[in-house]
């Protein structure tokens, strides 16, 4: 009764359907819908199989002409890319998809089945709709960088060779604390352990390039590269080359003593001759114990001119004590790290109780010496020294010691056979066979580095250091008696993340 | 009976036929097949008629007819005027109509005592029919269609509409008719009824894609299985004598 016209109700009759003469509704065909389907067949011309091909190596398919793209089984992106394959088909023949779904199928069964539901119109304006399932069969077929490393899974293009020429591992103890914390070697495909140094291999230049950079910033580094053609297709102008970098790291590590050659000393202000290198980054830090006189070379600096150490920490020599008089006034700050002049009064320990034999020395270290106390330093008394740049220096007068570090040994004795609280990550290196002599020499030197770390916080700012759960806090702890061994705060420590199954996983607890 | 045939591979044969009760208009084809078939069925019976009309074959589509006389359009030239005077019966009132709408087949639907006509046929035309046919009038639509011509067949015994009619129009119609009506379709679901078949009181012809369902339908609807050509005017007696007595 809209707008006040009266309108009339229509029922909507039933007429026979033209075919079978059951009573229907009537349609645009005047057939029921059982004649319609039984007359016409609308997924006739369309395709029922096709083919996808995949990647079984990295589970991926082939977008032609030549894109890979992951997909996990049974995903609304897998149902997409097969949906994408049919809509040609389906346009072509004027069909119109309303639905979609997966039908399941054993993931290894290599078949992709799907229902799909079109409509299509066939005679005078019916639409009729019906289901059918497509099945796609994955036919495997090998993506280029998975058949390249298939073909050769040592296969690389970069190779950086980095190098230090001393006679321990240290530095690379330390270098590869840094490349894990930074994650700098993730995309190396293998690292190899070689002779006074390391090889890392990447299946790309720009990962080396990369790790290289890596490398100018945590170390003064030395750097050439080379290439070397492989293969060459002077057709379309490819070249195939491989990469070699050399990387070296100058042979000055921590508490050497270095005796600098005249020219150096010269630019740097008169500086030593005679210095203790106390730190190694990105520069070079340099300290001459005698006067607190320091400075930094940078890479450039030291490899315009570059030295090497008159003695390194291989050839530190225990002292004892005897006395200290602190020289007030000689106080100085290098990059956080307090340094007082002193004269002391030293004797080697290996001479204690046997001669008389006293040093009396100048020592950078009166901040933390006193009487009583042992300390690590170089023998220049009973040192035989061949160095050419010392040579040089005629006149020059030698100090009987130079020390460079305060020693824990002795208490160290007493904690002995004792777990240390917190461990160290390594990466995975290829190590050749060696004797048990260089086995024996790289866990003394490993077993060196970990003192260090634990008695130089500044060392272990920039590394990442893991609570040891095999580690039991003693009840032995608290009777040691005066000054302890320099121990890492367990503030500092890091929880390991491990998801394994059997236990809860801990939370990296990073402070 | 209901038959089967064909024009020149054509299914829809009402467009090139008309059938009425008292004479058969049969378009002029290329082969004889088609007025065949119509001379076997009706030759004994009444005259089937070979013209045009407007120098078209879409005869059945043009005029409107039943015993009373039959209708032209105005196209239709004044030698097949004459033709068609010549070859049908005396009593077949045969009049030309000056009507816009000059598809009166498509117009109007009609048997021997009512018409159906289209909404916006002119008055004139209106009283033409009135007169010339002898029947009463109706503007109508049937299923929403104002071709009324084309979506019903009608005889004196029953009728076949549009299937798309609703039960209340179907209702109204026959109210109107004084005939059973029924919604179907011929050729194989085909909803324009006038166009795929022809009918008068006693047979039927279909296109021959009529299914034997749709033909079913015709002839039960039709009333063509007990009927006869001398069966109506037997029964027609029956009732004649029934109001004498």
């Amino acid at each position: 009764m809209e707008n006040g016209m009266f309108t009339v109700h229509h029922t909507i009759g039933s007429v026979l359907c033209c075919k079978c003469g059951i009573q229907m509704q009537p349609n645009a065909a005047n057939m029921c819908v059982k004649c319609l389907s039984s007359e016409n067949n609308i997924t006739e011309g369309l395709l029922k199989r096709l083919e996808l091909k995949h990647c079984p190596e990295c589970d991926s398919y082939l977008q032609p002409p030549r894109n890979w793209i992951k997909l996990q089984l049974e995903s609304k992106e897998l149902l997409t890319f097969c949906l994408k394959k049919l809509q040609k088909n389906l346009n072509s023949n004027k069909a119109r998809m309303v639905h979609a779904e997966f039908i399941w199928t054993e993931p290894h069964s290599k078949r992709i089945k799907v229902k799909v539901k079109v409509q299509k119109e066939i005679l005078n304006g019916v639409i009729l709709e019906q289901s059918y399932p497509v099945e796609y069969i994955q036919r495997d077929q090998m993506c280029e960088p998975c058949s390249r490393i298939q073909a050769n899974p040592d296969q690389w293009v970069a190779a950086v060779q980095l190098r230090q020429h001393v006679s321990h591992r240290r530095t690379f103890f330390y270098l590869e604390q840094l490349i894990l914390k930074h994650d700098a070697a993730a995309s190396a495909i293998r690292i190899k352990e070689t002779d006074q140094g390391i090889d890392f291999f990447f299946s790309n230049r720009s990962h080396g390039v990369k790790f290289v950079e890596f490398l100018g910033k945590v170390a003064p580094v030395k750097g050439r590269h080379d290439k070397q053609l492989v293969s060459h297709d002077p057709k379309s102008n490819n070249y195939n080359y491989k990469y070699t970098f050399s990387v070296e790291i100058p042979p000055i590590c921590r508490e050497d003593l270095i005796c600098l050659p005249p020219k150096v000393a010269v630019s740097l202000g008169n500086l030593g001759p005679l210095v203790i290198c106390t730190k190694v980054s990105s520069s070079i830090a340099l300290l001459d114990p005698f006067t607190l006189r320091h400075c930094f070379l940078d890479a450039d600096q030291y490899w315009r001119a570059s030295f090497k150490s008159l003695l390194t920490s291989r050839e530190l020599v225990e002292y004892i004590v005897l006395d200290v008089e602190v020289i007030r006034s000689a106080e100085v700050y290098i990059a956080g790290t307090k340094y007082v002049l002193a004269e002391a009064q030293v004797a080697r320990v290996s001479d204690f109780g046997k001669n008389d034999t006293i040093f009396s020395i100048k020592t950078h270290l009166g901040h933390i010496l006193s009487p009583g106390d042992y300390a690590l330093g170089y023998d220049l008394y009973g040192a035989n020294t061949n160095d050419i740049e010392l040579d040089k220096y005629r006149g020059l007068v030698l100090p009987e010691a130079v020390l460079v570090k305060k020693s824990y040994e002795e208490k160290r004795q007493k904690k002995r056979s004792k777990p240390r609280s917190w461990k160290l990550k390594s990466l995975s290196m290829e190590v050749d066979d060696k004797g048990r002599i260089e086995q024996d020499k790289k866990t003394s030197d490993y077993e060196q580095f970990l003192k260090d770390i634990e008695e130089n916080p500044e060392l272990r700012f920039n590394l990442s250091l893991y609570r040891n759960k095999e580690y039991q806090q003693s009840e032995m702890a608290s009777v040691t008696d005066g000054e302890e061994v320099p121990s890492v705060p367990l503030d500092e420590l890091l929880a390991d993340l491990d998801l394994s199954e059997d236990e809860d996983g801990d939370e990296d607890m990073e402070e | 009976m209901a038959t089967r045939l064909q024009f020149e591979n054509n299914c829809e044969v009402g467009v090139f036929s008309k059938l009425t009760n008292a004479y058969c208009l049969v378009a002029i084809g290329g082969s004889e097949n088609f007025y065949s078939a119509f001379e076997a069925e009706l030759a004994d019976v009444i005259p089937v008629v070979k013209t045009s009309i407007g120098g078209t074959r879409i005869i059945g589509r043009l005029c409107v007819g039943n015993k009373n006389g039959l209708l032209l359009p105005h196209t239709t030239t004044d030698q097949e005027l004459q033709h068609l005077r010549n070859s049908l019966p005396d009593q077949v009132v045969v009049q030309r109509v000056d009507e816009r709408l000059s598809a009166l087949g498509n117009c109007i639907a009609c048997n021997d005592h009512v018409a159906l006509a289209h909404t916006d046929l002119d008055k004139e035309t209106e009283e033409l029919i009135a007169d010339v046919l002898g029947v009463e009038v109706f503007r109508q639509t049937i299923a929403g269609n104002i071709l009324v011509g084309s979506y019903c067949a009608l005889s004196n015994r029953g009728g076949l509409v549009h299937p798309h009619t609703s039960i209340e129009d179907l209702d109204e119609l026959s109210t109107l008719l004084q005939v059973p009506l029924v919604a179907g379709t011929v050729n194989r679901g085909s909803e324009v009824i006038a166009a795929g078949m022809t009918v008068n009181d006693w047979t039927a012809f279909c296109g021959s894609d009529t299914t034997a369902t749709e033909l079913s339908v015709i002839e039960s609807v039709f009333k063509l299985r007990e009927a006869q050509p001398n069966a109506i005017a037997n029964e027609m007696r029956k009732s004649l004598i029934d109001s004498y007595v």
